[in-house]
């Protein structure tokens, strides 16, 4: 292992997938803040919300091969920037610590599978660890540019601050504004914070999870932002694809770009328009290429 | 056994049935007959109810005809009855300190169900205490005299209640207040429940009646700094802080803050929550009592830079009662008991982000509102929003700091009421849609149900359920501009949305946040919750473990007005029987240093919890302070030379009674 990379990266599924953007952004968000991450070599799914509510041991047990893996890599830090895979480490860890039955399971199943014991590996969310690690001071001083009249939402969905409290107040989160704040962008205060995207509702029970992403983006209209800045992506997923049919339900002509704080940061960092996965938006096109690909000379450099 | 100290020995043992509650469990009968074969035992009977006067009269006769000189009882529990049985030995002309008593209801019949093991057990007791008695010492009750002056610490109602009726009845009363004003938190309020009495016009006279009282000092802004001695003699030290003001001089004409530098108020108002500004020189009310004004080091001018104009100085030129030099002084005073009435705070319902008290400007706790439904308020009485407008809905939510698990679990009792009142209030003053959001309703009190029924029938909403959250995002446009309470109406099964122009929290009650080092001051206890801890929680809940200390009011736990007056009361009238008795009897199971063994290393100074232990610099040894004593053991148990010992528990007594309990091993 390179010495400099501090950070084991967990892609999970989505940023994989649906959510590459973000894994493009982060790549080059942490590189810019020279910051490399290493991705966990060998990984597997992380047993998700669906997996831990038929059966929790198997979940545990799935989440727990992750973190023995980054254990005998003897990294201590280990990166879920998707809000599912880091609630479902964190919520295995937990488990372990808490319920002697499954931490006696888990511990035979790592034996059986010849993987070390599970202590002192950190899940870490890349919204906490750009304001704890890095630091608001050290975001201002890299940022070369700044987005001139653009207001932001900042939105967090539901399984990154609850129930741990690591990542940001449970209750009355800041952080994200206070970094989207520190390079440069205009946050508008957004109470729906934390409030449901509908997750997989939209699979399965479409008109409710529909509703739950029109609850959210109309009131971010409401309150003047532009775009809606997430650190999930299902929520991004969600709020980005349903659009069009938001529109044709409702009439109203809602068309909104929906940004990884990872985009957006790096940008300001000094990031490329495909390297930070942008060109990937389907609601708000048009204004993530004004915004983003605007020609040098017209951008405000700080 | 071994020699006998104390003449001839003659031990009688009174096996109790206490009705069913011993004897079911325990074969009476067959303990008295073997504590008749125990050595030294002259007569052991059973009998129903010891306690009783028969029961009673049965040792007396034995102790006369039977010339019995040791007594053990084997009944219930010493806390409940061992006054009773050393009563009855001293009015046969035993010392009462002969006798022992043997808990097997308790400590056996209550606890066990196997009969024969229970009656064993009983008689392991019963042994134990035979041998122990045996080496009991004839002891003296000592009595120390009693101040007949009393301190009062607080100034609120329960304060002002105590001080006025030990005042009353002769005795003289230091009344202590650490704010300028006394009248404490019911000042603020604006009509109490149920019958909405305006709270000033109730209080006022009472303020009022404590500085004319002859009897009673009275110093504001003043605080207790040290306490010493004990029951009968406390030495009390009290700081009185400048207040830049002669009190003897000031008549309370104001004209000093009309003359202020500062022409408009600019500094929160603390008597109106911050909901108004005052001045650096105020006088926190209109009615504060005294009604001297006082002077804020923190924001006066000259004050803080020496360098102002000083027109509050021309103002009263005449009277020269603003004295910018005066320095803080200490008054010693002795006092023969102390009434403390601290009283609480309020719960800061910014530790419920949730909901979103100073986030959003229109939410409210009870405290603020009482001020903003006040006539003498920041608004004159008109109940307005932030932003100047009259609300058309208000909701109240309950419990906020109470019957919360990650907050406070206790009930803070005021609040269901507090709420109605200003539910009441509020449709009253503004007309307005009130929703009052509850888990349940407790409003149990004389004339408080019936208040309820009231405030039901004049159309408040009442909304059964915890609120998840006030937020302030709109779902349609009736909700554009106002707060909504997200809560789940468990009546009817529903998650509601109520749009509201303003959220009142109704906040709980909790401890001063300086109330550990009030008990400390005073060496009283607190309960878990942090509130002060009584003698017992249904037979003394105004004494304190500490003779000679009263609590009073809410700093004991959360009460409402009538309860604090009331608690207030019993608390002057044990005062006032204490310094009418003129003295007090100690327990004589204190410890004491055998000098001749003092190594004078001094390790049990710090370990005393009561501070009786002090050093003899000229003996070079510990002295103990049988007064302050409270027979706890721990410096006799941790003295290193053992040169400490305490009556009624001296190492003869103890092994013997070990070795009683523990024969049946041999």
């Amino acid at each position: 292992m390179q010495p400099s990379a501090k950070y084991l990266y967990y892609p999970g599924c989505s940023l994989k997938g649906t959510g590459i953007a973000y894994e493009e952004s982060l790549l080059t968000t942490f590189r810019l803040l020279e910051m490399p991450v290493k991705e966990l070599p060998d990984w597997n799914c992380c047993g998700a919300t669906t997996y831990m509510s038929i059966s929790e041991e198997s979940a545990t047990l799935l989440a727990a091969r992750n973190l023995a893996l980054a254990r005998q890599t003897g990294s201590k830090d280990l990166l879920a920037p998707c809000n599912a895979c880091y609630l479902t480490l964190r919520k295995s860890q937990e488990m372990v610590a808490h319920y002697p039955q499954i931490a006696r399971q888990t511990e035979q199943f790592l034996e059986q599978a010849g993987l070390p014991r599970l202590d002192s590996v950190r899940v870490r969310h890349p919204l906490e660890v750009l304001y704890n690690d890095v630091g608001l001071q050290r975001l201002r001083e890299l940022t070369v540019r700044r987005l001139q009249g653009v207001r932001m939402a900042s939105y967090y969905g539901c399984q990154a601050v609850r129930p741990y409290g690591e990542v940001d107040d449970p209750h009355d989160p800041t952080r994200m504004d206070e970094i989207l704040k520190a390079v440069g962008v205009e946050v508008v205060e957004y109470s729906l914070k934390t409030k449901c995207c509908g997750g997989p509702l939209t699979g399965t029970i479409h008109d409710a999870g529909v509703r739950l992403n029109y609850i959210l983006l109309k009131e971010a209209v409401r309150r003047g932002a532009q775009a809606i800045v997430t650190i999930c992506p299902l929520c991004q997923f969600n709020l980005d694809a349903y659009q069009a049919e938001i529109r044709k339900q409702t009439g109203e002509p809602i068309d909104m770009p929906i940004l990884y704080l990872t985009q957006v940061v790096g940008w300001a960092l000094g990031g490329e328009f495909r390297e930070l996965g942008l060109h990937r938006a389907i609601s708000g096109r048009k204004l993530v290429e004004q915004w983003f690909t605007a020609k040098k000379e017209a951008e405000t450099y700080v | 056994m071994s020699e006998q100290k104390n003449g001839e020995v003659r031990i009688g043992v009174y096996v109790c049935h206490c009705g069913a509650n011993i004897a079911d469990t325990v074969d009476v009968k067959a303990v008295a007959e073997y504590a008749a074969t125990l050595p030294g035992v002259v007569i052991a009977r059973d009998y129903k109810y010891m306690c009783s006067d028969p029961g009673q009269e049965l040792i007396q006769e034995d102790i006369h005809n039977l010339s019995i000189n040791r007594v053990v009882v084997a009944a219930c529990s010493p806390t409940l009855h061992e006054n009773t049985f050393r009563g009855a030995a001293e009015r046969a002309g035993l010392n009462p300190f002969f006798v022992q008593m043997v808990n097997i209801r308790e400590h056996d019949s209550w606890v066990h169900s196997d009969r024969e093991a229970a009656t064993e057990k009983a008689k392991d007791l019963v042994r134990a205490a035979v041998r122990r008695v045996y080496f009991h010492k004839p002891l003296e009750k000592r009595r120390v005299p009693i101040h007949s002056e009393v301190l009062v610490v607080g100034g609120g109602i329960a304060g002002i209640h105590a001080a006025l009726t030990v005042a009353n009845s002769g005795k003289r009363v230091y009344l202590v207040e650490r704010e300028p004003t006394i009248g404490g938190h019911m000042a603020q309020y604006d009509k109490t429940f149920p019958t909405l009495d305006c709270a000033a016009c109730i209080l006022t006279p009472k303020m009022s009646a404590v500085k004319a009282h002859p009897n009673i000092t009275l110093w504001t802004y003043s605080e207790v700094v040290s306490v010493d001695g004990s029951v009968g003699d406390y030495k009390v030290v009290v700081r009185r802080k400048p207040r830049y003001v002669r009190e003897d001089l000031c008549v309370g004409c104001l004209q000093c803050i009309d003359t202020c530098v500062f022409k408009e108020p600019k500094f929160d108002d603390e008597f109106n929550l911050g909901l108004s500004k005052r001045k650096p020189i105020y006088i926190p009310f209109p009615q504060a009592t005294p009604k001297v004004v006082v002077v804020d080091p923190e924001a006066c001018i000259q004050l803080k830079t020496g360098k102002c104009k000083k027109s509050c100085l021309e103002a009263c030129v005449e009277r020269g009662a603003i004295d910018f030099e005066q320095k803080e002084t200490y008054e010693e005073i002795h006092v023969g008991s102390i009434i403390i009435a601290t009283g609480f705070q309020t719960f800061d319902p910014r530790r419920l982000p949730q909901y979103g008290y100073g986030r959003y400007p229109n939410v409210y706790t009870t405290l603020e509102v009482e001020r903003l439904v006040n006539a003498s308020g920041p608004t004159g009485g008109q109940v307005v929003t932030r932003d100047g407008r009259i609300p058309k809905s208000v909701g109240i939510i309950l419990c906020v700091g109470s019957r919360d698990e990650n907050t406070n679990r206790w009930c803070s009792r005021v609040c269901c009421m507090t709420s109605l009142k200003l539910a009441h209030l509020i449709k009253e003053h503004t007309g307005a849609e009130v929703f009052i959001f509850y888990i349940d309703m407790r409003a149990a009190g004389k004339g408080y149900e019936e208040f309820y029924q009231r405030v039901l029938n004049e159309g408040v909403h009442f909304v059964r359920g915890r609120v998840a959250e006030i937020t302030d995002w709109a779902l349609d446009p009736s909700e554009e501009g106002k707060l909504v309470a997200r809560v789940e109406d468990t009546n009817t099964g529903f998650v509601r949305r109520i749009p509201l122009d303003m959220v009142v929290l109704a906040v709980g009650l909790e401890p001063q946040p300086d109330a550990l080092n009030v008990q400390r001051l005073f060496g009283i206890g607190c309960s878990l919750d942090g509130f002060f801890l009584e003698k017992h929680p249904k037979l003394a809940p105004a004494p304190t473990y500490t003779d000679g200390i009263f609590i009073a009011g809410v700093c004991h736990g959360p009460k409402d007005i009538p309860d604090t007056v009331m608690q207030a009361g019993y608390a002057a009238a044990e005062a006032i029987a204490l310094a009418d008795t003129g003295y007090f009897e100690l327990e004589p199971n204190t410890a004491y240093v055998v000098e001749e063994e003092c190594s004078g290393c001094k390790s049990c100074i710090p370990l005393c919890p009561y501070q009786a232990i002090t050093f003899n610099e000229e003996k070079k040894k510990a002295f103990i302070n049988e007064v302050l004593c409270k027979g706890c053991g721990t410096c006799v148990a941790a003295c290193p030379s053992g040169s400490i010992k305490q009556n009624l528990f001296e190492d003869e007594e103890i092994f013997s009674e070990i070795e009683g309990v523990l024969a049946y091993a041999q």
